[in-house]
């Protein structure tokens, strides 16, 4: 082998190892956090953690059913109000959004992306808390639902724009009116990568605390009552975790974990809905 | 001459250029230069399926097809030709109101559909749409419907509301008359995009074919077809033909002599020459038309 070749096999090989290096150095924070984790948080998890709720500081034991059922609820309010507008909002930007109108939305779309939770936070709690006078769960929903919507409506969009505009004009020529082409026909084409988005959005807002923190407030003992203050995974783990007793401590490993799981579950759903939609023909 | 109503399909009598300016079409616009003899008669108005009228078709400023008049007699086919971009796939969306979907896309003159303009005020496109069935050059089924549900899917958006016995009594016929029914009809509730290109085609013009339009319009029907597909849309079209109006665009002008009664020559955006499809290709009356078949250009 001459010497050059030499050279350019070393090179090769040499950046290769380089990129390969920093690739591992980017997933090792996700895999150290999740061994963190589970070597402290799993042995705390039994039976009794997810179908309890707390117990009063100082005593053992104590679950945290009240915080997985509220993380839930108000997952799902945001989901009940945030998905219908972010959907329908990313609807309109890819099919009706290339005037002036579609511009704005779009660009107040994107600043609302990388707007603070915390201000969002603070935003429903002026709206929503402060004039009702007490904290609750659906001023919670309608946090997490302000973030999950300009998420929404940007992955919709991109899926949308992705369905063929042929498609569109078979519709209409057959005599579809326009709705019904956006709804029937290219919303429906677009729906696996929809789905997709919807699910990451959910696993984004699902970890979220700061903006509960002004909300839904967190609540010691198990409620399902919307208009009252809720406790969640995150809002849990933040109290656990800041407190000063031990068990807490414990506690609030478990908590992250079981919210780490959660996470985990909603993101291999999407990745699965993805799969479904790319490796089966009938996608776009 | 005779009443035509009587005739075959193809009235033999009409053996001269199809094309006349109506009486009543010159009341706007600057005189044009008459494309045929003046003394040509139109056949009977009730074999005119389609008639145009000085219609233009715009991109913006762009002109893309220039005050075009001529008429599509009822139960033929006929092909339109042309280099690319002469304008034959934008008259061609003109005739069912697609064109004003397209990007800045407008028109001027009429269109008269069963002696009607489709372009009057007051008139719905979408109503339009459902009498005017169009196939286009690549396959288009709904991927996220099954091979039934494609077919039935112009039924169900129409004013009418069928009963789910007329549905299947559609769907059957339209796959026959789009050759298909043999090949699906054991998994009339698979995926449409399981199927070949050309079987998707043929599906398309079943779909296309379903509500029972007037006129079917076909865009390159072929072009991204292999041979054998080709061939069977071709006998298609002389099936078709006896219950449709059929206009097709195409590329190839072996494709239009087979398949067309008439054809009609499109050079930068004009109707050059339009005639009967032996008599236009075997004695073109215009010199464009001889140098585009005998493949001098274009």
């Amino acid at each position: 082998m001459s010497a050059r070749a030499v050279r350019r096999r070393l090179k090769s090989g040499t950046m290769t190892g380089i990129v390969a290096a920093l690739a591992i150095l980017a997933v090792l924070p996700l895999l150290l956090i999740f061994g963190d984790l589970i070597h402290k948080g799993a042995s705390s998890i039994d039976w009794n953690f997810f179908v309890k709720s707390p117990v009063p500081a100082g005593e053992t034991g104590g679950g945290v059913a009240n915080a997985i059922v509220g993380s839930i609820i108000v997952v799902l309010l945001g989901c009940v109000v945030g998905m219908p507008i972010g959907v329908g909002t990313g609807l309109f930007l890819a099919e009706f959004g290339n005037g002036r109108m579609g511009w704005m939305v779009r660009f107040i779309a994107d600043v609302l992306n990388g707007t603070p939770s915390i201000v969002v936070g603070i935003f429903a709690w002026t709206w929503l808390v402060k004039p009702v006078g007490h904290f609750s769960a659906l001023a919670g929903g309608a946090a997490l639902a302000i973030l999950m919507i300009p998420m929404l409506a940007r992955t919709t969009e991109e899926m949308v724009r992705l369905v063929p505009n042929s498609l569109r004009e078979a519709a209409l020529a057959l005599g579809y009116p326009r709705w019904r082409t956006s709804l029937t026909i290219v919303a429906r084409t677009a729906m696996g990568g929809i789905v997709t988005g919807g699910l990451v959005a959910v696993a984004r807002v699902a970890g979220e605390t700061a903006p509960l923190l002004f909300t839904a407030l967190g609540n010691l003992n198990f409620s399902t009552s919307i208009r009252e203050p809720m406790q969640t995974l995150s809002l849990q783990i933040y109290t656990y975790a800041t407190g000063p007793f031990e068990e807490w401590h414990r506690l609030a490993w478990a908590a992250a974990v079981v919210l780490m799981a959660l996470v985990l579950t909603l993101a291999l759903a999407a990745r699965w809905a993805t799969r479904q939609r790319f490796g089966n023909k009938s996608a776009i | 001459m005779a009443r035509l109503a009587n005739l075959p399909a193809v009235a033999p009598s009409v053996s001269v250029p199809l094309v006349t300016v109506p009486a009543g079409s010159s009341s706007h616009g600057a005189p044009r230069m008459e494309q045929r003899p003046e003394d040509v008669k139109r056949p009977d108005n009730a074999l005119v399926r389609i008639e145009t009228r000085r219609l233009s078709a715009l991109f913006g400023r762009a002109i893309a097809v220039k005050e075009t008049s001529l008429f599509f007699p009822t139960n033929t086919v006929t092909a339109i030709i042309g280099p690319s971009g002469c304008g034959k796939s934008t008259f061609l969306r003109c005739l069912n109101r697609m064109h004003e979907l397209s990007d800045g896309g407008w028109s001027t003159g009429s269109v008269l559909l069963d002696g009607a303009d489709i372009y009057g005020p007051g008139v719905d496109p979408v109503a339009i749409r459902r009498r005017i069935g169009m196939v286009f050059q690549r396959p288009t089924p709904f991927p996220t419907m099954s091979i039934y549900d494609n077919v039935a899917s112009g039924l169900k958006v129409g004013d009418h509301a069928y009963k789910r016995r007329e549905i299947d009594d559609a769907v059957e016929r339209a796959l026959r008359q789009g050759a298909l029914w043999d090949e699906v009809k054991d998994r009339l509730h698979t995926s449409a995009t399981a199927l070949s290109g050309g079987q998707q085609q043929r599906l398309c013009i079943a779909r296309a074919v379903a509500p029972l339009p007037e006129v079917l319009l076909l865009d390159e029907p072929t072009a991204s077809l292999d041979p054998a597909g080709t061939q069977r849309i071709e006998e298609l079209c002389h099936e078709l033909k006896r219950q449709y109006t059929i206009v097709i665009v195409t590329h190839n002008m072996q494709q239009a002599a087979r398949v067309s009664d008439y054809t009609a020559f499109f050079y930068m955006g004009d109707l050059i020459e339009i005639g009967r499809t032996s008599q236009l290709f075997t004695k073109p009356a215009k010199e464009q038309t001889e140098a585009y078949l005998t493949g001098r250009f274009g």
